[in-house]
């Protein structure tokens, strides 16, 4: 079976997702699906100013996505609005350039995700958890 | 399970199809999605190529020989088409480009002309959105009012709502004939013949149909029934419907442009005669004269057999995917079409999906276009596996070893 792609971190990920549920009193809640795979995600954030505090993410979905999503939270906890913006194109640009991590940064778990940049209709699966915490970000410059 | 009957011939038709050799991720291909697109067999293939070197020009046009040469055969191809279907003329077999086509060529051209406000539609949950949305929009249009026909829990039609679905003003039934999720086989003469009796029209939804079972719409007694070439070994690009002449005669065209057309001046036009009046342009001409191979190819193998096959094929894999824990089919256990959706305990889909393709084996997952048959089902996707006249029970059994190993992979005791 592929290693490279259902492997040990990712099914870690997804058997046991870290950050999942929701936050009694977010600053905001985003949901997202891909209709395409019925995935249904809502992503809860808590800010203290510019600082992510806390985050969860709700919802049912693929391996893929449920992993990715998981790892998205782990990363984004403690991150400001600018660092989790570098960190959502920075994970786009890795699914597109192959799943090749740029020069010099470390995807970290991430990495595991390297497998989907084959699986063009997968790709999708991953990016769905981002794709709402970029939602996010730019419903809070509207407020 | 007996010895499978239908196998020795599926084994010798499978030398005909080049692509079944193919080498996936280093296993060999086992193809269980055909209702999304079969295979084509070299005879099929040949015929194209054949077309294109040696015949090729546009019809009805040319005065010159190859120009005539062209003509012949797509309309040779036609016949065998309108013989295929039982069509009581070549005239009422018009060439598109597919079933999506065809549906919305009646939507257009005829619901939206004879249809009016306050008249109804009946549809059923099952219909794949190409037999939906084109409905939706006839609805918005003309002020019409959809409604869906009750299924019973095993996804076949409630027959005891017919008198409550067929009563005015219910003035068209539009109603796939094989459902490409379920597997159901509907009734369609029965509710032919309920539809006309209050004076409705009915269409049928044929793509899942005509590829595996004997249709004659002459028997059914449809007013208009529409499938695609590409899910019979035929090529993609090309599709049929089939229409009563005089709905025909009475429908403006869906598309205006070249060949469609008798006499035009600067300020108005009149049209061909049909089923010209519904091929505006060129037409896919090498792709007809392709399906006609098709049909050719699917009559020699005989299309009892196919339905043979398909049944033995059915059967053997309801068999076998019942026997496996956590796994569970929609649609009805019997008297089905070569489709079944299921699903497997804790595992998405898609991720069974990705995890055969490794093995080599092809299913589709995902709404197969029908998502409001997925809310039905009360599932965000299904697994789907077909099957054609090329397949074999092994390939079941492979697909069952390799489901295994995906449940090895992503589950475990927590």
């Amino acid at each position: 079976m592929p290693a490279n792609i259902y492997g040990e971190i990712l099914l870690d990920h997804y058997r046991y997702p870290r950050n999942f549920g929701t936050l009694p009193n977010p600053t905001i809640r985003v949901e997202g699906n891909n209709p395409l795979c019925g995935d249904e995600f809502s992503v809860d954030l808590n800010f203290e100013g510019d600082l992510l505090k806390e985050v969860r993410f709700n919802g049912r979905g693929c391996a893929i996505s449920m992993a990715s999503a998981s790892m998205m939270t782990e990363i984004a906890e403690g991150k400001t609005v600018a660092e989790l913006k570098e960190w959502i194109d920075r994970f786009k640009n890795f699914l597109r350039d192959g799943g090749i991590s740029p020069e010099g940064v470390s995807m970290g778990e991430l990495e595991a995700l390297a497998g989907v940049a084959e699986l063009p209709v997968r790709v999708k699966c991953a990016l769905l958890a981002w794709t709402i915490l970029e939602n996010a970000l730019q419903e809070l410059a509207k407020k | 399970m007996r010895e499978n009957s239908t196998t020795t011939k599926a084994q010798e038709l499978r030398e005909d199809f080049p692509i079944l050799r193919t080498i996936v991720r280093g296993k060999p291909l086992i193809y269980l999605d055909s209702a999304a697109t079969s295979q084509r067999p070299s005879q099929v293939l040949a015929a194209y190529c054949l077309f294109c070197q040696s015949h090729n020009a546009n019809v009805h046009r040319g005065i010159h020989s190859l120009g005539e040469q062209a003509t012949d055969r797509y309309e040779k191809a036609r016949s065998k088409v309108a013989e295929f279907i039982g069509a009581p003329s070549n005239q009422t077999v018009a060439f598109t480009r597919g079933t999506t086509e065809s549906i919305n060529l009646v939507a257009y051209a005829y619901a939206r002309k004879f249809l009016k406000a306050g008249d109804a539609i009946v549809l059923t949950p099952m219909e794949h959105h190409a037999n939906l949305v084109p409905w939706q929009l006839v609805a918005r249009d003309v002020g019409a009012e959809l409604r869906f026909w009750p299924m019973t829990p095993d996804g076949t039609l409630d027959m005891t709502a017919a008198d409550d679905m067929l009563q005015s003003p219910v003035k068209m039934v539009a109603i796939t004939h094989v459902s490409n999720v379920l597997g159901t086989i509907n009734p369609v003469r029965e509710i032919t013949a309920r539809a006309h009796a209050i004076g409705a029209k009915v269409l049928i939804d044929g793509a899942q149909a005509v590829p595996h079972m004997t249709v004659n719409i002459t028997e059914i007694g449809c007013d208009f029934y529409a499938f695609s070439g590409h899910k019979m070994c035929g090529p993609t690009g090309i599709g049929v419907l089939w229409g009563r002449e005089e709905l025909l005669e009475d429908m403006d065209p869906f598309m205006t442009g070249g060949e469609m057309i008798r006499e035009v001046w600067l300020d108005h036009a009149t049209w061909n005669d049909i089923p010209y009046k519904f091929e505006p342009g060129t037409p896919p001409i090498a792709e007809a004269v392709s399906l006609g191979a098709a049909v050719d190819y699917l009559t020699n193998a005989g299309m009892d057999w196919v339905e043979q096959h398909d049944r033995e094929m059915v059967a053997h894999a309801m068999a076998a995917l019942s026997a496996e824990e956590g796994v569970q089919i929609f649609g009805p256990r019997n008297g089905r079409g070569p489709i079944v959706s299921f699903n497997m305990e804790g595992i998405h889909p898609h991720d069974l999906a990705t995890l055969l393709d490794q093995e080599g084996i092809a299913v589709r997952a995902g709404h197969h276009c029908a998502q409001p048959l997925m809310r039905w089902l009360d599932v965000p996707a299904t697994a789907r596996i077909s099957f054609y006249i090329y397949n074999l029970p092994e390939e079941i059994d492979r697909l069952i070893d390799g489901m295994r190993k995906v449940k090895e992979v992503l589950t475990y005791a927590r």
